[in-house]
């Protein structure tokens, strides 16, 4: 060490110096950034909550509100996929939920298809109606995109109501149960846990392609088009890929919704559950993954939980939406995530 | 072999002629500026060259190919890439992630495997950060990779979308204004960006109206006016080009651009 020239030395020291001081806030920073980064670490607190909230149930209506609230989050989130991350609004997406339902329900009875095949025959039929439907629908921009979706969804539930030799029209129609296995699924601790699974199942795949290239390429296109042209990225093949994608989760949220309820009505695929939809997205949050499901929540849980105000539940309802998008409005999972850790979500 | 070669590219937007029989060539490896007064058409003609616009004659040229018709993502598959001179920086994104989307022309896994994050993904996540990372650093940014793009300055952000076209490894590379805004200190890091750019042999094409920069960095000037082609030459030739000074640079901006040099 002596024979250390003393300005190499000095360098040396100063060096050792610089470490100390820095050593424990980088490591404790780059530890933080690194956990920050991994993909799924948004979906421990959810698994959290998957598990303990049945500690807390007291009888099967409070499985049948989680369980619609995974529901209703599996729709959101695919619905997120396309407006939140990719920029592209849509007014129809009822109508992804209508032919998932009505594919489980005309299936087996009209067909004899096995409920399970119908299932994704019926997520198989979105994806190929949202990818007929979408290469001229998706030119369009905004609020042109907006009224072009509406009508989308509209004339599939005047199709659901006019078929109804298929359909039952505006009566409905019954849908078998779904048997896995010689095992009937029935119960509501039963389908709590199949439709918990199936959102964690969902929200991994969109965590995936969120952070992967095609997922920048969409979030890119949602900010700039022109810059995402320019950079070699196919904008129209994009919005095709995540119009389908999100309409693939829509129907498969609409089928369970048809064989939990084991009923269903052209009202499935209607304009008010595409609003609906549109709202959970944006209370819970455009672009987060949790914020779809915390949308869901919101709106499966509060008009249950305002029944108690009785005519003027609906007016409750409306002004709690109001305030939340008054005073979060980021919607509640950004907003709440920017103002508590200054992290995303 | 030219880098890239204009003929006669001509548009006109509601009666006025834009761009009007604009024709250049471009060797590889040098800074080619285009410069004009306001509404020259200079931009225009940038969206000429990039596809974002038609023209209504002649065609373009990229290393030999005709690619007059192609639309701006086939171009930028082809080793083309641009910035803005009204920034369009992906604000929803982090900074290190904006230049990572540069690399998309060099990524290459299907849907399925990005859906299912399988380790092909992994992989190419991981050497698209290296090499945007690398970009990055190029234009002195490297410490701001993790922060929002929404929240860097506006010098930075006319960087970050020079590191995110340097990203897609282009053959030709069109600055639109990169100095605009920035003061004097900035201006000189742009310059020794650009000239960093070169060193590594791509093709750069510069708009810009800081005269010393331009005098300082360009190989040859393309002088433009309502459209049409004034001058082009050397920095020498454009300083003394007396159609030029009365069009453009005036007396004054003769001479400080001549200062530029010395």
């Amino acid at each position: 060490m002596s024979m250390l020239a003393p300005l190499e030395r000095f360098r040396l020291l100063q060096r050792r110096r610089l470490a100390a001081a820095g050593a424990s806030k980088s490591i404790l920073l780059d530890r933080f950034r690194l956990l920050r980064r991994r993909r799924l670490i948004s979906l421990v607190p959810i698994v959290a909550i998957v598990i303990i909230l049945p500690l807390l149930f007291s009888s099967a209506y409070y499985y049948r509100v989680a369980a619609l609230v995974f529901l209703f989050g599996i729709a959101a989130l695919g619905l997120n996929l396309l407006m939140g991350f990719a920029g592209q609004v849509s007014l129809g997406h009822a109508g992804f939920m209508g032919i998932g339902a009505y594919a489980v329900a005309i299936g087996p009875t009209a067909f004899g298809i096995p409920p399970v095949l119908s299932f994704i025959l019926g997520a198989l039929l979105s994806a190929l109606v949202a990818f007929v439907v979408g290469r001229p629908i998706l030119r369009l921009k905004e609020h042109y995109l907006a009224v072009a979706t509406l009508g989308f969804g509209i004339l599939l539930a005047i199709v659901f109501t006019n078929e109804a030799n298929w359909t039952g029209g505006p009566d409905g129609m019954a849908v078998p149960q779904l048997i896995l296995f010689n095992w009937p699924l029935r119960g509501a601790a039963v389908w709590y846990w199949i439709l918990a699974v199936s959102f964690l199942v969902g929200a991994v795949i969109a965590l995936n392609l969120i952070n992967s290239p095609t997922g920048r390429a969409l979030r890119a296109i949602h900010d700039s088009e022109v810059a995402a042209r320019v950079l070699g990225i196919d904008v129209a093949q994009k919005k095709l890929m995540i119009f389908v994608i999100s309409a693939v989760y829509t129907s498969i949220a609409g089928s369970y919704l048809a064989l939990l309820d084991g009923y269903i009505t052209p009202q499935i695929s209607g304009f008010l559950r595409s609003i609906e939809l549109v709202a959970m997205v944006v209370l819970g949050g455009m672009g987060s993954v949790a914020g779809s499901l915390v949308g869901a929540a919101v709106l499966v849980i509060l008009p249950q939980a305002l029944t108690l105000f009785d005519e003027y539940e609906h007016v409750v309802l409306g002004l709690i939406v109001m305030g939340v998008m008054i005073f979060l409005r980021a919607g509640i999972v950004p907003s709440l995530a920017a103002a508590f850790g200054g992290g995303r979500s | 072999m030219s880098a890239l070669s204009a003929e006669r590219l001509s548009v006109a937007f509601g009666g006025v002629r834009a761009v009007d029989g604009v024709s250049f060539d471009v060797a590889a490896g040098i800074v080619f500026s285009i410069i004009g007064p306001n509404g020259a058409g200079k931009t225009t003609l940038f969206n000429l060259i990039s596809g974002l616009c038609r023209s209504h004659d002649g065609g373009v040229w990229l290393c030999g190919e005709d690619v007059t018709a192609l639309a701006p993502e086939d171009l930028a598959r082809r080793g083309l890439s641009r910035t803005f001179q009204n920034l369009q920086i992906f604000s929803h994104l982090t900074v290190i992630e904006n230049v990572m989307v540069g690399r998309h022309r060099h990524e290459a896994t299907g849907i399925l495997a990005d859906l299912l994050h399988l380790p092909a993904v992994a992989r190419q996540n991981r050497g698209t950060r290296k090499a945007a990372a690398e970009a990055l650093g190029r234009v002195g940014l490297g410490d701001a990779a993790e922060r929002s793009a929404s929240g860097l300055a506006y010098g930075h952000l006319k960087r970050l979308e020079i590191a995110r076209a340097l990203a897609s490894e282009p053959k030709v590379l069109l600055l639109d204004e990169p100095a605009a805004g920035c003061n004097p200190v900035e201006t000189r890091e742009i310059e020794a960006i650009i000239r960093g750019i070169v060193a590594d042999g791509v093709t750069v094409v510069l708009v810009e109206h800081d005269m010393r920069l331009v005098m300082n960095v360009s190989d040859r000037i393309h002088v433009l006016a309502n459209g049409r082609t004034l001058a082009e030459g050397t920095a020498v030739e454009i300083r003394t080009n007396a159609a030029v000074i009365e069009a453009y640079l005036g007396v004054r901006g003769a001479r400080e651009a001549a200062g530029a040099v010395g």
